[in-house]
């Protein structure tokens, strides 16, 4: 039993420990380890290519992180007031969303999104006063993070639920006695007490834009983020450089989610 | 309850429903200005929900609360100058204890300034007793700690009334004792009212001016501590305020002050009625332990029964003897120490003779 679990482990862990050392690898080729150098490292980031599409991936996952945490927190409030069948629909709906793969989103966003800019763009052209060139929906930055947002939300709104069903609701009360008005409750005491889970969904939204290929293939148009341009470049060979990015991306995201669930822990043993 | 004193709080027919479950039914009952009132009932009682509807977090079904002589049926909690202290203190883990504290002070428009707040608060944890202890997270506070704070952080508000919902139910049983004392004096000192929901009946006699006693969802009985102890109305007042031997009685003969009434063993008795009584009708007779004698010989005048020990518990001041009469049944008997001492001790399995003051006995609704 416990061999299985190791091997399973290794499994999954080798090729990860793999790249990463392949990345210091001073030699030319991905299949033999000729030394340690850090070379690749300075080559990947001094290339134009892979800052363009870090700068592409850092800004869709920012912006996707601040819609995620900010919406899924206001439906993870909102729903705190609906109840019986209702509920259960939406509760039903969030975690479907979650579970749907990510193909099946990137499919179904790119077809919707066709459809409706193929409906609008007709329509705003026909607006637009003579001579001047009416603005054009495309595929671009703004489909990109408006699909992950859509997946990151449901993702912020169960974190921010788990937090908010875990508060004391005398707490509330307790303001409210205390003379406070339902804004002034929930700017001084919900708030502040949901703050570690909106933050820990905020990062986790943030992880999963940055790290997203398959959504981001089908909606991202003409962008080119950080994991579209790997996959490009892997076609014309794994090179040490790939490896670089790779790991870099991967010891980021890692601590990313460390810090989220640092967080959504501190959270609790405090409330606790 | 003199006449002059000032009403300020009333129920006028409370009645509140949750669907089909009638959690507090036709409420009335005045709260006078400065007075300890408590609500005292089992759980599920209603105490909470009247506490609740006086704060304003539930609304009434039917009826009116009235606060200083106005109906503030749908003012809002946030509105209304009474402050609770919760059951489990529901303060703010995010704050200090000092910014706990203040937090209703802050809410106030326009806001009270710096010093102002400081000086208030200060002074409170001085009453309180928690000086220095302002810069402190609520964590790493002690239970009895916590409990002032919440204690401060509502009466810091000068209210009109302090609610609190069973206070001393997560303390231990020698700081309990404390806090009652401390409340007690603390109400005396600065002469707010209080209202006070408890389970604990010891608590309740002890603290209160006033006991309003409690059951499935209605008013049973109010009046002092020593009222609902030597008078109770009803078997269950008996039964909740202290304890008492009961037992099923008809009634033989109804007077104003004394009435006669035949045992299930067939014994006549006499007793103060608790309320209005009528020939025939079925009641509950009871005496206080503490109210019974035991001696080895029958007692010449009054009544007697003889009896056999079947338990003895030495709880320090009084012993506590369980005897057995062939035909009242159990009966629990309070010995004193010092009769103890001149008597002996009884042995159980003994034969023995319990005996009463007319006067001591009680006949009460069912």
């Amino acid at each position: 039993m416990r061999l299985y679990a190791i091997s399973v482990y290794l499994f999954l862990y080798i090729p990860i420990g793999v790249i990463a050392v392949f990345s210091f690898n001073s030699g030319r080729h991905a299949s033999q380890f000729m030394g340690f150098s850090t070379k690749w490292y300075g080559k990947a980031l001094s290339n134009p290519f892979v800052m363009d599409a870090l700068e592409t991936s850092l800004i869709a996952a920012f912006l996707t992180a601040c819609l995620a945490a900010s919406l899924g927190t206001m439906a993870a409030i909102a729903l705190q007031g609906v109840s019986g069948w209702l509920r259960t629909l939406f509760d039903a709906l969030i975690y479907i969303a979650v579970m749907i793969p990510g193909i099946v989103i990137g499919i179904a966003t790119l077809i919707a999104l066709v459809t409706v800019f193929g409906w609008v763009n007709p329509m705003l052209a026909a607006l637009w006063p003579e001579g001047a060139t009416p603005p054009q929906l495309n595929m671009g930055m703004g489909t990109l993070v408006a699909a992950h947002t859509m997946f990151t939300m449901a993702l912020v709104i169960i974190i921010v639920r788990a937090r908010i069903a875990g508060m004391d609701r005398s707490l509330l009360e307790a303001s409210q006695d205390l003379f406070a008005t339902p804004w002034g409750t929930f700017r001084q005491v919900t708030l502040p007490l949901i703050a570690p889970a909106i933050l820990a969904g905020f990062l986790l939204s943030f992880t999963f834009s940055f790290d997203d290929f398959i959504i981001a293939f089908f909606v991202a148009g003409s962008e080119t983020t950080l994991p579209i341009y790997i996959f490009s470049s892997i076609r014309r060979g794994v090179t040490p450089e790939i490896n670089a990015i790779g790991t870099m991306v991967m010891a980021a995201s890692l601590m990313l989610l460390v810090i989220a669930q640092m967080l959504l822990r501190r959270g609790v043993s405090k409330s606790g | 309850m003199s006449a002059a004193v000032r009403t300020i709080a009333e129920f006028r027919g409370l009645t509140k429903t949750f669907g089909p479950v009638v959690a507090a039914s036709d409420l009335n009952l005045s709260i006078a200005e400065g007075e300890f009132l408590s609500f005292l009932g089992p759980s599920g009682c209603g105490k909470t929900t009247a506490l609740r509807m006086l704060a304003g977090f539930e609304a009434p079904t039917e009826g009116e609360v009235l606060l200083d002589g106005e109906v503030v049926n749908h003012v809002e909690a946030h509105n209304r100058p009474v402050n609770m202290v919760f059951q489990h203190y529901a303060l703010f883990p995010h704050l200090s204890v000092f910014d706990n504290i203040a937090y209703g002070l802050r809410q106030r428009r326009p806001q009270p300034d710096r010093a102002t707040v400081k000086q208030k608060v200060e002074k409170v944890l001085e009453i309180v007793r928690l000086e220095g202890f302002g810069p402190r997270r609520i964590w790493e506070m002690s239970g009895g700690q916590q409990q002032r704070v919440a204690l401060a952080r509502a009466i810091v508000n000068e209210p009109k009334i302090l609610l609190l919902d069973e206070p001393m139910a997560a303390l231990d049983r020698k700081l309990r004792k404390e806090m009652q004392i401390e409340l007690q004096t603390l109400q005396r000192r600065l002469g707010i009212t209080f209202v006070l929901v408890t389970h604990d009946q010891e608590e309740a006699l002890s603290m209160s001016d006033r006991i309003c006693v409690m059951n499935g969802g209605r008013i049973v009985q109010v009046g002092t501590p020593r009222e609902l102890y030597d008078n109770p109305r009803t078997r269950y007042v008996a039964g909740f305020v202290g304890t008492s031997n009961f037992f099923d009685a008809v009634v033989a003969e109804a007077g104003p002050d004394h009435v006669a009434a035949r045992l299930a063993g067939g014994q006549h008795v006499r007793g103060k009625p608790g309320f209005a009584v009528k020939t025939g009708q079925e009641v509950c007779v009871s005496i206080r332990p503490e109210q019974i004698a035991l001696s080895r010989e029958a007692p010449d005048a009054g009544m007697s029964e003889p009896v056999t020990i079947l338990n003895r518990i030495f709880l320090g001041e009084h012993t506590e003897y369980l005897v057995r009469s062939g035909t009242l049944g159990d009966i629990l008997v309070l010995v004193p120490r010092q009769s103890e001492l001149n008597a002996g001790t009884f042995n159980v399995g003994e034969e023995a003779f319990v005996s009463w003051d007319e006067n001591a006995l009680l006949i009460l609704e069912q």
